[in-house]
């Protein structure tokens, strides 16, 4: 497979000898793919099938003073209504959903409004008809009626006293050590860490720099929709077929938002056009179940692009106010960072990881960071990859190139003298064990796209590093081997990306088989262990292990039924490369599986994992652009993202992972964000006016994978999924400035912006 | 609502008929009524390019194609790009270069990369890049599929 699919550049573990692990394979549901074949979940088609339309708030603020469903109820073809009243009453209970505490309350009023609507484009009420068009006409006739409030789509103004209260009772939670507030604010979190005099240091440093930055609310972008389908059978038994990241996670959501028993749903998960982090979150389903219960039919909604935009949950709009200061040899002495994001419309956001985030790349002994989640009158944010890890990202990579420029020092070498290493202590706490950023540096440093000139007016050069975390959860695999020597593997883990691919791999290894030889299933919550969500970079990395698990539990059981065979003890039969052996004898695991049916019949095997130990993966980016001074517009010319992956299970797809995080990074730096109007109304809720970008307007993204084994797991595994989203914005201003000797310090860096920075600037004419 | 229309037409070289309401589009039908579900609704409005067919030989987004428009067209659509035996050259390149992950945008670029390679069988980067903006991914960064193309475009001049 050499032809033109230019693979990366691997900078490889010495040790590492493996035969299935760094190959690949093409995916298991390849073909699937690529002949339309794959069900995704509005390709379900079921018996009796009717389709819902949801009814979405014209305001992004107000009290809902009444709803009438009659006239649309009465509507031909409409089989059932839907509105918040057939919830049931949740209290303030909390719940973990697998990534935190979530407040059952605002999860179903988040499905459908109950006494206010917060955020245009508010669920309000469904319908369900016999097509999703009668649907859309019942919409119509459903009476409203909406008591307007103040509405407020700023952090910082949520902030301020007197605001208008999203949520009249709301008390900041205090992070760490627990608490709350004592007067109601818009204010959901407070994370605090400090550590060290920064006043001293910032006295006695050489040089300071401060600097305010603002971002904009970002989507996801997956180009799915979200898409359920809910049977509520008249057993009492639920079947619920998602785009979920989690079957687990949206089992759990459903059966709490609706108050049934977890052992009376079942979420199929079907295949997933893309998350990101935004398919966590129930919106559909417990809507769709029950519509299904009123009349008796399975019933689907698929979101309109439009209510993806507005009704689901973006990454939030952030300040972030850094200062930084370095001793004469660079060295970073004291850190600030004053930090706020919107959450939208209810409490618990992502400021916990951009806390944890903003100097995690850094070894700075002074430091005091305040990050605060803020309530407004926008979607309710969400997860997207590297959660609250980008914003920090560009505002601290901006200042430390500012740093170098000023100290008049190479940006790489000043990374590298301050880069977090093995033992290094973040702010918030944990010790690193052995990571890559050094290697990660040293690479970029010693890469040809560094080491080439650029020449030509107006164009810069930038690089930027970024951090994320791997988490470790829940996973669990059940393996099934089979007389012809495939093994059947079942798992919980929905595939965003070629994951079976990667866990088959683990497993194949485990077993000196070819992975063509595993047979991978991603299994509904019947059907397999509990397993977390697909997220936190954890599924190679966690799922990975289970698979590993059960490879060993395998070659235990056919030790035995070697041993059956040779009529001598389990113990004495030895497992190398895929061969069973005790003194003369020998059998291939093909040959033993022949065997299995008349030796004890077929073997099963099975795995639920916990790993606890986390991980963390760093990258860094190189950045080659052109600004047009007259519209402003950049052009990127050469981009190159450089990772410890730990070891790359299937390199194409880590590879893949670096470049889709990169442009969705590059997206987001030069062009992506929601536009608001005073009302709160977003004003490009199509992806033509959002204008994620096109295969236009990016060039190839060259990859370099730096393989630091990760000491927690057996083959060195670390997650790659989310860190490559994070350098881009830092890398863009970075070049950006070296371009023009303007610092954007506001996303996007979009033709207006940048234009209107460059006429500010007096720079226009060049 | 009014009757439903007939409609005459040819999808993947076999003769096919179907009643429609006037609202629905050609996409709404080709999954909902023919089952043929290979095209994806990412957008419903033309922005996304994720229900891609061709439309006598030509890429259009089948979420802006009334179905009444189908009468009297020929259709091919990403269920017809293999043969009875063997995936197309691109469909191996999408799957040996890894050009696709979530691969719910799949279906609209092999479609859309077919019809380039059917009218330029050597197309350059920037001609590739150019004709596949119509389509979304979010997952790849293109850059994969962009390879992939390039090199079913190889493949392809070798075979003839």
């Amino acid at each position: 497979m050499s032809e033109n699919f230019n693979h990366a550049q691997i900078i490889k573990d010495p040790e590492d000898n493996y035969k299935i692990l760094g190959t690949r394979p093409v995916r298991h549901d390849g073909v699937d793919k690529v002949t339309g074949r794959a069900v995704y979940a509005n390709d379900v088609q079921l018996q009796g099938l009717v389709e819902a339309a949801i009814l979405r708030s014209p305001e992004a603020h107000a009290r809902i003073l009444s709803i009438d469903t009659s006239e649309a109820e009465a509507h031909p073809g409409v089989l059932a209504v839907t509105t918040s009243a057939d919830f049931p009453d949740l209290g303030d209970k909390v719940a973990n959903l697998g990534e935190g505490p979530v407040n059952l309350a605002h999860l179903a009023a988040n499905c459908l409004a109950k006494d206010k609507v917060l955020y245009k484009g508010h669920a309000v009420a469904a319908v369900a008809a016999q097509n999703v068009h009668i649907a859309r006409e019942a919409l119509d006739l459903i009476k409203v009626e909406y008591e307007p409030l103040p509405v407020i789509t700023d952090a910082l103004e949520a902030m301020k006293d007197g605001a208008p209260l999203l949520h009249e009772g709301l008390l900041t939670n205090l992070v760490p050590g627990g608490g709350k507030a004592e007067t109601p604010s818009n204010v959901s979190d407070h994370h605090h860490f400090k550590r060290g005099d920064t006043e001293a240091a910032f006295e006695a440093a050489h040089i300071v720099v401060e600097r305010e930055f603002t971002t904009q609310t970002v989507h996801q972008g997956y180009i799915e929709p979200h898409a359920a389908t809910a049977h509520w059978n008249q057993d009492g038994q639920l079947t619920v077929w998602a785009s979920t990241q989690g079957s687990f996670s949206a089992r759990e959501q459903t059966s709490e938002v609706l108050q049934v028993p977890i052992s009376k749903v079942k979420v199929i998960p079907c295949e997933i056009g893309g998350g990101f982090g935004g398919k966590i979150p129930v919106y559909l389903e417990p809507v769709a179940a029950v519509l299904s219960r009123k009349c008796g039919r399975p019933v689907k909604i698929q979101m309109t692009r439009d209510g993806v935009f507005e009704g689901t949950g973006p990454t939030p709009a952030s300040f972030m106010r850094i200062k930084l200061g370095v001793d004469e040899t660079g060295k970073m002495t004291a850190g600030e960072a004053w930090l706020a994001y919107d959450t939208g419309a209810f409490p618990g956001g992502v400021i916990g990881p951009g806390v944890m985030c903003v100097f995690s790349c850094y070894d700075i002994e002074h430091a005091n960071i305040d990050g605060y989640d803020v309530c407004v009158n926008k979607p309710w944010t969400k997860a997207y990859r590297a959660p609250g890890s980008t914003h920090v990202a560009y505002a601290i990579e901006s200042v430390v190139d500012e740093l170098a420029e000023k100290l008049e020092m190479d940006p790489i070498d000043l990374r590298l003298l301050n880069a977090a290493r093995e033992g290094t202590k973040r702010v918030d706490g944990p010790v690193y064990p052995r990571i890559g950023l050094i290697e990660t540096l040293e690479a970029a440093k010693n890469h040809d796209h560094y080491k080439s000139p650029l020449e030509g007016p107006n164009r810069g050069r930038g690089v930027a590093a970024g951090f994320w975390f791997n988490i470790g959860l829940k996973s669990a695999a059940t393996a099934h081997v089979n007389a012809d020597g495939t093994v059947t593997l079942l798992e919980g883990s929905t595939d965003i990306g070629g994951t079976r691919t990667s866990i088959s791999m683990q497993l194949a290894e485990t077993l000196g088989i070819a992975a063509e030889d595993i047979n991978p299933k991603v299994a509904d919550t019947d059907s397999v262990g509990y397993t977390d969500i697909t997220g936190g970079s954890r599924v190679t990395f966690a799922t990975g292990l289970a698979a590993v698990e059960v490879g060993k539990d395998i070659i235990s059981q056919m030790k035995g039924r070697a041993a059956k065979l040779w009529e001598c003890e389990a113990a004495d039969v030895e497992f190398s490369d895929g061969v069973f052996s005790q003194e003369d004898n020998s059998i291939s695991f093909k040959e033993l599986c022949a065997k299995l049916n008349t030796t004890g019949g077929l073997i099963t095997a099975r795995a639920s994992v916990d790993p606890q130990g986390f991980t963390n993966g760093f990258g860094v980016h190189i950045c080659d652009l052109e600004v047009d001074v007259e519209t402003g517009k950049v052009q990127i010319l050469r981009y190159t993202a450089l990772q410890d992956a730990g070891k790359a299970i299937h390199p194409s797809y880590v590879e893949g992972q670096m470049q889709g995080g990169s442009v969705q990074g590059i997206g987001w730096a030069l062009n992506e964000e929601y536009l608001f109007d005073e009302k709160g109304h977003m004003l490009n809720p199509t992806m033509l006016d959002y204008r994620m970008p096109t295969a236009l307007d990016v060039p190839m993204i060259d990859t370099v994978i730096i393989e630091v084994p990760n000491p927690s797991h057996p083959f060195g595994v670390r997650g790659v999924g989310e860190t490559p989203i994070v350098p881009p914005p830092g890398a863009i201003a970075n070049a950006v400035k070296n371009a023009t000797g303007i610092r954007m310090t506001d996303l996007p860096m979009s033709p207006p912006r940048v234009h209107s920075a460059i006429m500010e600037n007096g720079n226009g004419t060049s | 609502m009014g009757k439903k229309i007939h409609v005459s037409t040819t999808i993947n070289g076999e003769a096919v008929e179907f009643l429609c309401e006037a609202r629905q589009s050609f996409l709404e039908v080709l999954r909902d009524t023919l089952t043929l579900t290979g095209a994806k609704e990412g957008c419903n409005n033309g922005n996304c390019g994720a229900c891609t067919v061709l439309m006598n030989g030509v890429p259009v987004d089948s979420c802006l194609v009334l179905a009444v428009e189908a009468d009297g067209a020929e259709f091919e659509t990403v269920e017809s790009i293999a043969t009875e035996e063997h995936l197309h050259p691109l469909q191996e390149c999408f799957l040996e270069g890894a050009a696709l992950q979530c691969g719910i945008c799949t279906p609209g670029f092999l479609v859309s990369a077919k019809a380039l390679l059917d009218n330029q069988p050597e197309p350059t980067e920037e001609e590739i890049r150019f004709e596949l903006s119509g389509n979304l991914c979010r997952c790849t960064g293109y850059d994969k599929i962009v390879r992939a193309v390039q090199t079913a475009s190889e493949r392809m001049k070798e075979v003839k």
